[in-house]
């Protein structure tokens, strides 16, 4: 019977279709953060402008704050453990922890999105975001918004769209709600990411490139899921695996399907080969969408991930391990030693990124209840501090924006001794010392990797991090060690800010001495794995 | 009082000194130093007082405390103290409040060859303090992460200090010093890690059956020869750079050279012995058979850096240079002592960890006094020093001969034991290294007589004699070093217990006294 005839017999049968059936409470994290989304959208319509920012920014906070305590209600409440939306979407323990964690990382960065007083010149405030995103850079246009001192409130549906696509991608239980979740995460970042106040040129180009080239993986991903729909029949990931248990269905395809849908998957992570968007990405983004993306973006992208390997392609693990090996060794290789020679901040940041992602892929390369919690704590430990170092680069100011240049930190540690050392031992965390959250998290995935045999990528593991201090410490010796310049940078205190630092600092601390809490949060969340 | 948590206070005591030194108001620099110094003098009375109740014939580790740390890894908070780590804790918090004597004015004046700017007093005793809770927690650490933690955690503070209050170069040397220590902790991270899942496993596959980090589970399994030759290394690495042990010695000159010299005191006096000191606690009892396998090569290397060192330390024209040379060769020593496998070897290797901390310590002090006072480190720039400052002269002489283990000061006690240890069981390498010691006298005493010998040349018109306050850092130093040259059976009597368990767990036993048969024949016993 084809699926035409079926189509017909369905058809023929008048009014009979059942409505999906769709579990509201168990999604609804997801829906309230599409709803304010679109309610923001509704607020730039219809408000004022001048009520414009006062009105998005709570709806924005509320929103998060709102999605995240339902997340926690939904862990507490019943071990989750069970497919919703028809089976469209995992309600799980991995699940909500990556959920709970995404929604925390947001309202961090909202702090840093919605800081609206730093960057005040000659009484223009405006934060960190151009006024008119249509304006061209350096025309007149440009010049007038910028007198009439609009403030841009677009960023927040858009943040909010984003953060839903997020919350959203690693909870996809089929490979086409992955894609529209990739998607409606993606195209919102590709606008924040043009949206900056200072150097928009740069900003701009930031944007097209991430746009091409995303557009390029998720054609990669949709191709790499249209293969597998021909192999197993379906694009659900439970009968991807089942059709893999059967040992039935043609190889060609499977192999296929999974090294294309690897690729859309390991570009939104940044893995080497497929990294070369983070760079310029993270340098030419307003850095609160720099924190955004290296937070919260890693997360669902590695939770996505996570789902797919251990859920569709576990009983193929012999045949993807090997490769993964690969991906895992050359990105934490390359990005240690190609941020050795970076002297833009952001960029040294991206480049830290990068390695940070390798790290993590061996704790996905392990393939077991303990690599599962360990990537999770890693990624929270890892949201966490990457927020409070973004957050304290967008404080320390030239007259032209941010003093991105590495040089232009020279002797911070004397004329701000607090931000410098909170930087520093941000840094520290990065190099994974113990006593911060980055140590702790290090020594969980690389534990994992090592009880699943991974031993000598663990070795590679250590000696890429050995590389990777010595540009950390670079920025110490830069900060600490040489005089200050006479003209150097200034520090811009703005409250929103130094709060976001603040918890990212408390969060680096305490996950790094007191971690138990946390690990066995994750360690519960992990124990039953993904629902299939 | 006998379940008084003495080693979590010791390691509190030092963390939150350098705390409430760190939110003293600027500008009160006396206040700043008279607080830190306080709490480092009320530290080392403590710790005195706790040694004074330990049992030498009691329990292995005493003091004992293990609390849950981080359940989910099988990290315990776990401190204790046997008659090794005691010892070498008292080293700590003694030398301690004497290099904050002796620095009192090292960070707002230069201290280094050229002048710095002036840097932040409370910032420097705050790390000396932070350095302090470090140094006790790693030795007292008997779970091996905790250690470890410490291990690592030590490294900040003197990698701020290096770079913040050093000479001309010291952003390079602190860098140096941070990566070299870093890659060896890493690489010692993998065999920490590895432990775990080797515990795990069930007693019939040489595991424990749960998965743990404490060293009194850990030292009683029979891990598989193969692995444990990985493990060895990792752990072996990190402690030979640290040492530091020729071929990965080369930080510690440019350490040395740009180091503060109060700061130096703790890095070479204190800092490196937990190099010694982990090959002896680590190395030898959780890989015991590894430790045997890898034992020739070690005894090389050892032998390599004692006389390496000393001819390193011969051609050296600067006074911190050249004590880190000689510091190289004196850890050859302590490793061919640890290595040996005898009880007169180990227990010896033990002393001199401790005799060599007060000796260079004193040689580093002394001539952290004369730079201050010449503004350079270069031998050429001294000369005929003795006639215009005796005192200082004379100490540095007597901290000179104690270098070279002259009988009656504490080092020659320890060196003696070494190659008599040493050389019960391994005659080749014991005898070779005995050039070691006519090197040692070329090395101090040709650096004696260029200082301070000679006429009182234009050079060192001028220089004054020690302070009162710099005499008070010395005298103690000089007291222990003669004391315990004289009298070293109470130190002995706490050690030695220790190493009897340490050659128990490695499974070897002295060798007989021999006094016929044939050198030919019994040269290279292994």
């Amino acid at each position: 019977m084809s699926a035409s005839n079926q189509v017909s017999a369905v058809l023929a049968q008048g009014g009979a279709i059942p409505a999906p059936h769709i579990e509201y409470g168990q999604i609804a994290p997801m829906l309230l953060v599409f709803g304010v989304a679109i309610a923001g959208v509704v607020v730039e319509a219809f408000v004022g402008r001048t009520w414009r920012y006062t009105v998005q920014v709570p709806l924005a906070f509320l929103g998060l704050a709102g999605a995240f305590v339902w997340t926690i209600v939904l862990g507490w409440r019943d071990k989750p453990f069970h497919v919703a939306a028809e089976g469209a979407l995992g309600v799980d323990g991995p699940t909500l922890f990556l959920q709970g964690t995404i929604l925390v990382l947001a309202l961090i960065s909202l702090l840093l999105i919605a800081e609206r007083g730093s960057s005040g010149q000659g009484g223009v405030g405006g934060g960190h975001f151009t006024a008119q995103a249509a304006a061209l850079p350096g025309t007149e246009a440009e010049q007038e918004t910028m007198a009439a001192g609009i403030t841009q409130t677009e960023v927040f549906p858009l943040l909010m769209f984003a953060v839903g696509g997020m919350v959203m991608f690693p909870a996809s239980n089929d490979l086409l709600t992955m894609f529209v979740a990739l998607e409606v995460l993606s195209l919102p970042l590709y606008l924040l990411c043009g949206l900056a106040r200072r150097r928009r040129l740069l900003s701009q180009e930031a944007a097209v490139k991430y746009f091409l080239l995303g557009a390029f993986s998720s054609a990669f991903f949709l191709y790499g899921t249209a293969l597998l729909y021909g192999y197993a029949g379906s694009v659900r990931l439970s009968d991807i695996a089942a059709q893999l248990s059967r040992d039935a269905g043609s190889e060609t395809l499977l192999l296929g399907g999974v090294a294309l849908l690897s690729v859309g998957l390991l570009f939104k992570l940044g893995a080497v080969p497929f990294h070369m968007w983070k760079p310029d990405v993270y340098q030419g983004a307003p850095t609160p969408i720099t924190a955004l993306m290296a937070s919260c973006t890693l997360v669902a992208a590695f939770g996505a991930m996570l789902r797919v390997f251990y859920v569709a392609f576990e009983n193929m693990k012999w045949d993807w391990r090997p490769a993964m090996w690969g991906v895992a060794i050359l990105t934490m290789v390359i990005g240690a030693v190609i941020a050795i020679t970076q002297t833009d901040i952001k960029r040294m940041l991206a480049y830290s990124s990068i390695a940070h992602a390798g790290f993590l892929l061996t704790g996905v390369i392990a393939t077991s209840a303990d690599g599962l919690s360990g990537t999770l704590f890693y990624l929270a430990a890892y949201g966490f501090t990457t927020i409070g170092a973004f957050a304290v680069i967008t404080m320390v100011r030239d007259a032209g924006g941010e003093a991105a240049h590495l040089s232009r930190w020279a002797g911070l540690g004397k004329r701000s001794p607090v931000v410098a050392g909170t930087f520093a031992f941000f840094l520290l965390a990065f190099a994974g010392i113990p006593l911060t959250s980055g140590f702790t998290g290090k020594f969980a995935v690389f534990k994992a990797a090592i009880e699943a045999g991974a031993t000598p990528l663990v070795i590679i593991g250590v000696l890429s991090s050995a590389i990777a201090a010595f540009f950390y410490v670079r920025v110490i010796v830069v900060m600490f060690f040489s005089e200050p310049e006479a003209d150097g940078p200034t520090v811009v205190v703005g409250l929103p800010t130094a709060a976001a630092v603040a918890l990212g600092l408390t969060a680096t601390v305490v996950l790094g001495v007191l971690p138990q809490p946390m690990l066995d949060l994750a360690g519960h969340a992990a124990s039953q794995m993904f629902v299939r | 009082m006998s379940d008084f948590p003495w080693l979590s206070v010791l390691i509190a005591l030092p963390l939150l000194g350098a705390l409430l030194v760190g939110v003293l108001p600027r500008g009160r620099e006396a206040l700043v130093k008279q607080t830190a110094l306080g709490v480092s003098v009320l530290v080392a009375v403590l710790t005195l007082v706790m040694a004074a109740r330990f049992d030498s014939g009691g329990a292995r580790f005493q003091f004992e405390e293990k609390y849950w740390w981080i359940k989910q890894f099988g990290v315990h908070w776990a401190v204790g103290v046997d008659g090794v780590a005691l010892v070498l804790v008292v080293l700590s918090v003694i030398l301690v409040p004497l290099v904050m004597l002796a620095s009192w004015s090292e960070a707002d004046r230069s201290g280094g060859v050229d002048v710095p700017p002036k840097r932040s007093v409370k910032t420097y005793f705050a790390l000396l303090l932070a350095l302090e809770a470090a140094m006790i927690g790693v030795f007292v650490a008997t779970d091996v992460f905790l250690f470890y933690v410490f291990f690592e955690a030590m490294l900040i503070p003197v990698y701020f200090i290096i770079g913040s209050y050093g000479g001309l170069q010291r952003s390079y040397a602190a860098v140096k010093f941070l990566l070299y220590s870093l890659l060896g902790g890493l690489v010692m991270l993998v065999a920490v890690i590895w432990l775990y899942p080797l515990s795990a496993k069930s007693a019939a596959d040489g595991g424990l059956g749960h998965g743990t980090f404490l060293f009194s589970e850990l030292s009683k399994m029979n891990i598989d020869p193969t692995t444990a030759k990985w493990l060895f290394l990792g752990f072996f690495l990190a402690f030979a750079i640290k040492a530091p042990m020729v071929p990965v010695h080369t930080w510690l000159p440019d350490a040395a050279q740009q180091s503060p010299a109060g700061a130096l005191v703790l890095i070479v006096g204190v800092l490196d012995k937990v190099g010694t000191y982990g090959m002896l606690r680590f190395c030898l009892e959780l890989f015991p058979g590894a430790a045997k396998w890898a034992t020739p090569v070690v005894l090389g290397l050892a032998v390599l850096s004692i006389i390496y060192g000393a001819v390193l330390a011969i051609g050296q024209v600067d006074l911190k240079r050249l004590i880190a040379y000689t510091s190289v060769s004196h850890f050859g020593f302590i490793v061919l002592g640890i290595f040996a496998m005898t009880s007169q070897g180990q227990s010896g290797a033990t002393l001199y960890m401790v005799n060599h901390g007060f000796s260079t310590g004193a040689l580093f002090l002394i001539v952290g006094f004369m730079i201050v006072r010449r503004r350079s480190a270069r031998i050429g720039d001294f000369g005929g020093v003795q006639k215009v400052a005796p005192v200082l002269a004379g100490t540095f002489l007597v901290a000179g001969l104690s270098g070279l283990s002259l009988p009656g000061l504490s080092p020659f006690v320890s060196e003696f034991l070494v190659f008599t240890g040493t050389f019960s069981r391994y005659r080749v390498p014991a005898v070779i290294a005995t050039i070691g010691i006519v090197l040692a006298a070329v090395y101090i005493l040709w650096m004696y007589q260029r200082t301070m010998g000679g006429p009182s040349t234009e050079k060192v018109q001028g220089m004054t004699d020690l302070s009162a306050r710099e005499k008070w850092a010395l005298a103690p130093i000089i007291a222990i070093i003669v004391a315990m040259g004289v009298f070293p059976q109470p130190v002995l009597n706490v050690i030695n217990p220790s190493v009897k368990q340490t050659l128990v767990r490695v499974d070897r036993h002295d060798p007989a006294p021999k006094i016929t048969g044939n050198v030919a024949e019994n040269g290279a016993r292994p």
